[in-house]
């Protein structure tokens, strides 16, 4: 079953004068539990594809399918609305709340998107700080972490309300490559324990080996779709 | 609960920049409940003293009596018959407290080597002195304690009996135009001086009202004015209203009204500076509004515009709009309760220590000097309070709007 579809997706965006084709007729499917990555070079549409599938952003033509839902038209509130209930976001610069704990930036999503009382909040945060190795950092503020320490609370973050995909945008970009790897294996990891599906966009080669599946963009087009040799996959 | 208390944090990341708006809107609160306290305190005591030892706070004139109040004319005086009427109606109400017929008019005062004009009052004395309580504390060298003065004796402006070097005891002779024309003279002895008030009546002297009756010649009692006492003050205009509208029936001869009523706001100018004090008062409001609003919409503003990000992030993870809004509304109102707190108790706390010391303000021209007790009562502060958390809140819609509009892949983009 997929989790996401992109069917004929095209995305134009207006500079001015000059319309700029970020994305051109992409069609494309993620399965299920995929560990996915976006590659490509700068410019080459992997943040415009994520932006479509976290329904940041409205595809000019095509249709976006994500957990079975067409995405395309939703509006503010119901956009909101369907990020929170089945989306999780990882971000190239962590984007930590910085006057929030660490704990209390994993319970963010529950508290005030999900308005989840105190009693479940409390062992669904626990357990995926402890999941990610932060649950002795609890207490710490983002200021008084390494940026992988970040990421990982990062990627608390997003799973704590255990959404059906997750999607990362550069993930990586702003740690070194030995954290950078541990990054990724610990969503690899997550992946696993949790069964929620994996999107995230890179242009590191070392990275893109650990994706399951990858769709290598150039100049708004999907250039090739790679399947690693587990032969998880599709498309 | 939990939005205020994420707004709390956020406030506490920009310290100094959240510490000095904070300071400047409770400066600000200060200002207007020390101005609020000083102010009602310097009106409570300037027109508690206009009326309670001059013109009492309800005066009932024959009707047109007023028009030509300065000449002090006698052929506008309430007949006997009238003032009896209006005596039962007086003492009927529970409202009144005490009220006091007074016969005013001019004379010629003479020391036996020089004369001047002196304004007068005919009074009971024990009437006068339960209409106008403070009167008696204004006689300086009062011969008697038992009553301010007695049939024979006469109390003189103060700076009249200085010019013509009078004292206590001291035989003068008033000479008076009588109704009819004629002139009339008499003896009396000083039995004191009345320290001068700004405002009508402030520089009169006072007699017995069978004295001036005799001196006047009058063949039957006349009235110029009756004061009335109010119990409560603050219901002056309620029960100077409801009296013009009992003695608006009572007719003259000719139809017309045989009575006018007037409150001392009517009557003293002193009322057009409690209402100046009153538009200084608003004043005072409208620029601690203006500093709330100014302060709270420039940090609000600059909190949006440098937290576009984070909103962007919000607004990723899947928080509403409206929710989004709502954290920056609980900011600005953090921020206003906490700088309204604050000033309300750094004020209430000044005006314990001016009460303590003491604020010694001197009014008019005769050198009086008042000990002002600035108070405020809890719904002052509260309002003060409440119009900044108010403003507070107003400031912040339109940042919180505006962050709530923000779309996130546009928010998430910015540098």
């Amino acid at each position: 079953m997929n989790i996401v579809t992109f069917n004929n997706v095209s995305k134009i965006y207006q500079m001015g004068q000059v319309e700029v084709a970020a994305l051109r007729d992409v069609t494309f499917a993620i399965p299920q539990g995929a560990f996915t990555a976006l590659i490509g070079p700068s410019g080459s549409g992997k943040t415009t594809a994520l932006n479509l599938i976290g329904c940041l952003d409205s595809p000019t033509r095509g249709e976006v399918t994500v957990a079975g839902q067409a995405v395309s038209l939703l509006g503010r509130r119901s956009g909101a609305d369907f990020r929170g209930r089945h989306l999780g976001f990882v971000f190239q610069d962590f984007n930590l709340l910085p006057v929030l704990t660490v704990y209390e930036n994993v319970e963010y999503p529950l508290l005030m998107i999900r308005d989840q009382p105190k009693a479940q909040r409390r062992p669904a945060v626990e357990r995926v700080l402890a999941a990610v190795g932060m649950a002795d950092q609890a207490r710490k503020y983002p200021g008084q972490l390494s940026g992988g320490q970040k990421q990982r609370v990062a990627v608390a973050r997003a799973l704590v309300g255990t959404p059906e995909l997750v999607l990362a945008d550069e993930p990586t970009a702003n740690l070194d490559s030995g954290t950078a790897f541990m990054v990724i294996s610990l969503m690899k990891q997550m992946r696993d324990a949790f069964g929620t599906t994996f999107v995230f966009s890179t242009h590191d080669p070392r990275i893109m080996e650990q994706a399951e599946l990858t769709f290598r963009m150039v100049d708004g087009h999907l250039a090739d779709t790679g399947v690693d040799s587990s032969g998880q996959g599709a498309s | 609960m939990k939005i205020l208390r994420l707004a709390f944090k956020n406030l506490l990341r920009y310290k100094r920049r959240t510490l000095l708006t904070g300071l400047l809107i409770a400066v600000g609160v200060v200002a207007v409940i020390v101005f609020v306290g000083l102010s009602d305190a310097f009106k409570r005591a300037i027109t508690g003293q206009i009326t309670d030892s001059m013109l009492s706070h309800v005066q009932v004139h024959r009707k047109g009596y007023t028009a030509s109040i300065d000449n002090l004319p006698l052929d506008r005086m309430l007949s006997a018959k009238a003032y009896g009427k209006l005596g039962d109606i007086l003492g009927a109400d529970p409202a009144v407290e005490a009220f006091s017929p007074r016969i005013r008019f001019g004379a010629m005062l003479s020391n036996y080597a020089q004369t001047t004009n002196v304004r007068l009052n005919g009074v009971d004395p024990a009437k006068e002195e339960a209409a106008a309580p403070l009167l008696a504390e204004r006689i300086k060298d009062r011969t008697r304690t038992d009553a301010i003065l007695a049939p024979g004796e006469v109390v003189l402006p103060e700076i009249l009996a200085k010019g013509m070097a009078l004292k206590a005891g001291d035989t003068v002779v008033l000479v008076a135009n009588n109704k009819d024309g004629s002139v009339n003279g008499m003896t009396f002895i000083v039995a004191g001086m009345v320290e001068s008030l700004m405002g009508p009546g402030g520089r009169d002297g006072y007699l017995h009202i069978d004295d001036a009756r005799a001196l006047l010649r009058m063949t039957e009692t006349e009235i110029s004015e009756v004061a009335v006492r109010i119990k409560d003050p603050q219901d002056v205009d309620m029960v100077a209203g409801r009296l013009q509208e009992t003695l608006a029936s009572m007719k003259n001869q000719a139809g017309q009204p045989m009575f006018e009523v007037h409150s001392w706001k009517q009557l003293s100018p002193f009322f057009n500076v409690v209402r100046m004090i009153d538009l200084m008062t608003l004043g005072v409001q409208t620029i601690l509004i203006a500093v709330v609003l100014i302060s709270v919409l420039n940090v609000m503003m600059m909190s949006v515009y440098e937290r576009v990000r984070e909103i962007g992030t919000l607004a990723a993870m899947g928080t509403r709009p409206g929710r989004i809004m709502g954290l920056f509304v609980a900011e600005g109102f953090s921020l206003g309760l906490v700088s309204a707190l604050g000033g309300a108790i750094i004020g209430t706390g000044a005006l314990w220590i001016l009460n303590f010391s003491g604020v010694e303000v001197a009014f008019g021209g005769a050198g009086q000097v008042f000990t002002l007790a600035p108070a405020v009562s809890v719904g002052q502060v509260v309002s003060a309070a409440l119009i900044v958390v108010g403003i507070s809140v107003l400031a912040s819609l339109q940042p919180a709007a505006k962050a709530s509009r923000l779309a996130p892949v546009d928010a998430l983009r910015h540098i």
